[in-house]
């Protein structure tokens, strides 16, 4: 059971969390006024709802994120046996981040990363 | 004790699938997601795959999910309405049928002990990231750069899909 710290350190924090959580909602004190009770206390006043669409701008960051977030799941394993691959490692990556370099290069000079 | 954190594992995923399909508030489906997410790579973890376990918190709970959050928001999809996929709905039962036969026949062939795993577990340093390593950069070394290939298309793709007749809302 070489997990078990990890679980008793999930057990411990649910059970801290789940503490605050509770203590706080019994021993606060709870004094309400209208602008307490708004969702911004301070800051601009509420324009109009939130619900609607939001530029696919955003999408193409999230987007862009993840995909080189999946080249760095490549590069963790890489980086670990690097010293038992040597130059052959480096080569291998060369080629696999030469391909993601290019990709990145196209969104750069596209504007991809210009927000407007 | 394995079997126990395998039920809770397990049962965890697939309630949380249910919850997630009956759930009518896009956003309280992709955090039920999230926990699918998590109790799938808890299950990873009693397979001795660490890493896979961490890499589908990372990637999947945390950052493909994001992705879910933006293609709403994107969509503007505050509550879905009931009537929307009519036709849709027998045709995905079925395919659903159709997806399920094989999985199922999979899982009964198993059941009779067709494989057993390795009695050591398949040997020291079994799932650990030095293995990995090695493996995806000697023995599978084109499948890795023919992801990167992928990886760089779906980066075109991305770019050439969002770039022209960008109408921005708000602001």
């Amino acid at each position: 059971m070489s997990y078990l710290p990890l679980i008793l350190l999930v057990i411990l924090v649910l059970i801290v969390a789940a503490v605050i959580v509770t203590l706080s909602s019994y021993i606060g004190r709870k004094k309400t006024s209208a602008s307490k009770l708004a969702s911004y206390e301070c800051g601009v006043p509420i324009k109009d709802s939130a619900r609607k669409n939001f530029s696919v701008k955003f999408y193409l960051i999230a987007i862009l994120f993840i995909l080189f977030d999946v080249e760095i799941i490549y590069l963790y394993p890489w980086a670990v046996v690097y010293g038992d691959l040597q130059l052959y490692g480096a080569a291998a990556m060369g080629v696999f981040f030469l391909l993601l370099v290019i990709g990145f290069l196209y969104e750069w000079k596209r504007g991809a990363l210009e927000w407007d | 004790m394995e079997l126990y954190f395998f039920l809770f594992f397990a049962i965890v995923a697939v309630a949380s699938s249910v919850a997630m399909i009956l759930q009518r508030n896009p956003i309280y489906c992709v955090l039920l997601l999230i926990m699918v997410m998590i109790s799938i790579a808890g299950l990873y973890l009693m397979l001795d795959a660490q890493f896979v376990a961490i890499i589908q918190i990372v990637v999947y709970a945390g950052a493909i999910m994001v992705l879910f959050l933006f293609v709403i928001m994107l969509l503007n999809l505050s509550r879905e309405e009931g009537g929307v996929f009519r036709i849709q709905k027998p045709l995905a039962v079925l395919l659903a049928a159709l997806l399920f036969l094989p999985v199922a026949a999979m899982v009964m062939s198993y059941a009779g002990g067709g494989t057993t795993p390795p009695a050591d577990g398949g040997g020291a340093g079994f799932g650990e990231v030095e293995q990995i390593g090695t493996l995806l950069f000697t023995k599978y070394l084109l499948p890795v750069e023919i992801a990167a290939v992928l990886l760089l298309i779906a980066i075109v793709g991305a770019v050439v899909l969002t770039r022209k007749g960008t109408v921005s809302v708000g602001e």
